[in-house]
């Protein structure tokens, strides 16, 4: 019961409080969203699939580029385009699925492939002039049109983004309860028992990559909206990926909850850590290096984990 | 555009820098024979070891090659420091989060040196920086073929010190049979952190050989890092000689990518080959490895 207060106590917070916030924090809260969204898209297939994807750059990249070149080029909506990314990157995360899950890929060899495409789409991106090449795209300003998604301040961004989060937490808890969430969860913890249980390993990892990188291109339709630049260092580069992975890792892999929880806690550590050290880029990710390092030593199931193997008060 | 002089200058940059690959891969594969890790954070104490060769050299004018004698003892025992304080205590934690440890440390180290000494490249250039000489048609650099000879030598040397020594059997019987080995008393804790050790002073001796003709910066390590993924899949999770090789292997497939594609392309030659060898021969070419 106290869970279920405290949550709608803090969903109230986050859809009241916003309008009277100082801009700085409302950046802060708009990456706190975004890389909670990001991390829950990650942990459908990382948590909940146990594959561990070192690639998920490309997905987002996918979903950036494919919006944003369908807007510049054509003038298609980016609301459109970014149904097209989120298609799009479902398809090419089947296609590197479906040829990683063929050829037994687990574990370590997983992470390393997916780490290899997505560095290939950087190479491409760097290196293709019809796609601006390493200087990128930008969006240029306009007045406000939020058919394109295009906002006056940063207010509406913060409710759009929060709505995907939303979104993604409900389906993965929708996903939890699904005989996909069972099976996916059967196939980390064992997968040679879960196929031998009648478990379609292949079907399901698959339909996890496609959910996942679905997700996650929808990430980076937003990014480029919010911020009207890319490149392919942003989008295709390895941050991206880890950034998602660490939300999740840290704030409990294969849980409804832990991306979100995690990004509340990484987030202000990264912009208090930047704070003190003034000047000196490279602070925040030192942190997060050694705030994965230390959470990966004690705390293996992250946040959450920790949270709900403390003594059992009501149901678990 | 593809002469046979470009393609034997490109064989010849290729062989040279493979050798390097070759050392950079063996401490990798070392470091995965024994502790089961694929270890994220190579490049980044390779790294470091580079700053450690540019600042003796900077500071104290010592010669990048004769760095060798400090930079390699002192991260052999860097690398035993930390895998006792941050490897060894999760050494039962699961396969993804071992990963994930390393992939930390890898974080932690880049972004630090980018704290302490900024982003700016920086350069080693002793007297002997620009000698070359001709052979056939393709230029020789002689701090490439250096560093090239240099890593040969000792990855070989660290081959015959697996082979013959006590420690190295220790090393190889931990890595073919981790239960039997502690059984025969074998003290399991220290040959992990050695073995650790070792790839770390690999990579120290790989960073000071490329200085002379290479850059200084943060992230200098992570091209290495990637390419020693490519060659030690390729050349077998674990297997040594298959490590060496591999490197050729890789070190010519860069080379001959960038003479016949444009700009930074070459490197999906490298990317492609590692993806190929992932899903079709993931025990390596030569077998030995263990994949999957």
């Amino acid at each position: 019961m106290a869970a279920e207060l405290a949550g709608g106590l803090a969903l109230g917070l986050l859809l009241v409080a916003p309008p009277f916030l100082p801009a700085y924090f409302l950046e802060i809260l708009i990456s706190v969203m975004l890389f909670g969204y990001l991390g829950a898209a990650w942990n459908i297939l990382g948590g909940y699939a146990g594959q561990f994807s070192f690639g998920h750059a490309a997905y987002f990249g996918i979903g950036a580029y494919t919006s944003t070149l369908l807007f510049l080029r054509l003038g298609v909506t980016p609301w459109l385009g970014m149904l097209a990314g989120g298609v799009l990157a479902a398809a090419f995360g089947l296609f590197a699925g479906y040829l990683s899950f063929r050829y037994g890929l687990r574990g370590p060899y997983f992470s390393l492939v997916t780490l290899a495409f997505a560095e290939m789409l950087r190479v491409v991106a760097v290196n293709t002039k019809a796609v601006g090449s390493s200087l990128g795209l930008v969006i240029p300003s306009r007045e406000a049109a939020p058919v394109d998604f295009v906002f006056a301040g940063k207010l509406p961004y913060y409710y759009v983004i929060l709505a995907m989060t939303l979104g993604a937490v409900w389906i993965t808890r929708r996903l939890e309860r699904s005989k996909l969430g069972y099976s996916l969860r059967a196939i980390r913890e064992n997968e040679d028992a879960a196929e031998a249980s009648g478990v379609d390993a292949l079907g399901m990892k698959l339909r996890a990559m496609a959910l996942s990188s679905f997700l996650t291109a929808l990430g980076g339709t937003f990014y480029a909206q919010y911020f009207a630049y890319i490149d392919p260092s942003i989008t295709f580069g390895p941050a991206v990926s880890i950034q998602g992975l660490l939300q999740a890792i840290v704030g409990g892999a294969g849980t409804v909850l832990g991306p979100v929880v995690g990004a509340f806690v990484l987030t202000p550590v990264s912009e208090l850590s930047r704070a003190m050290i003034r000047g000196r880029a490279g602070v925040d990710v030192m942190v997060y290096g050694l705030v994965l390092i230390l959470v990966i030593s004690f705390l293996p199931n992250g946040l959450m984990g920790w949270v709900s193997r403390r003594p059992a008060r009501g149901r678990s | 555009m593809f002469s046979l002089d470009l393609l034997l200058q490109a064989v010849v940059s290729g062989v040279l820098l493979g050798g390097v690959y070759g050392l950079v891969a063996s401490g990798l594969s070392l470091i995965f024979g024994v502790l089961r890790i694929i270890n994220f954070a190579h490049g980044a104490v390779m790294m470091l070891a580079m700053y450690a060769t540019y600042w003796l050299f900077a500071l104290l004018h010592v010669d990048p090659y004769l760095s060798i004698v400090v930079t390699g003892p002192a991260f052999f025992l860097l690398g035993m420091l930390i895998q006792r304080v941050v490897i060894e205590p999760n050494r039962f934690a699961a396969e993804h989060n071992q990963l994930l440890l390393t992939l930390g440390l890898a974080l932690f180290l880049e972004n630090l040196a980018l704290v302490l000494w900024q982003g700016d490249f920086r350069t080693v250039r002793p007297a002997y920086a620009n000698a070359s000489f001709t052979l056939g048609e393709a230029l020789v650099e002689v701090p490439r073929l250096v560093a090239c000879a240099g890593a040969v030598v000792m990855a070989l040397a660290l081959f015959g010190f697996l082979r013959l020594t006590d420690v190295g059997k220790a090393i190889r019987a931990l890595a073919e049979e981790p239960e039997g080995a502690m059984l025969m008393g074998i003290d399991v804790g220290r040959i992990r952190a050695v073995a650790f050790g070792i790839g770390a002073g690999c990579v120290a001796v790989a960073g000071a050989l490329v200085t002379p003709f290479f850059y200084v910066a943060p992230d200098v390590g992570e091209s290495f890092n990637i390419m020693a993924f490519v060659v030690v899949v390729l050349g077998g999770m674990g297997n040594f000689v298959g490590a060496l090789l591999g490197g050729f292997i890789v070190g010519l497939a860069e080379s001959l990518g960038a003479t016949a594609l444009p700009g930074s392309l070459k490197q999906l030659v490298v990317f492609a080959l590692f993806v190929l060898v992932l899903l079709f021969r993931p025990a390596g070419l030569f077998g030995g490895g263990r994949g999957r």
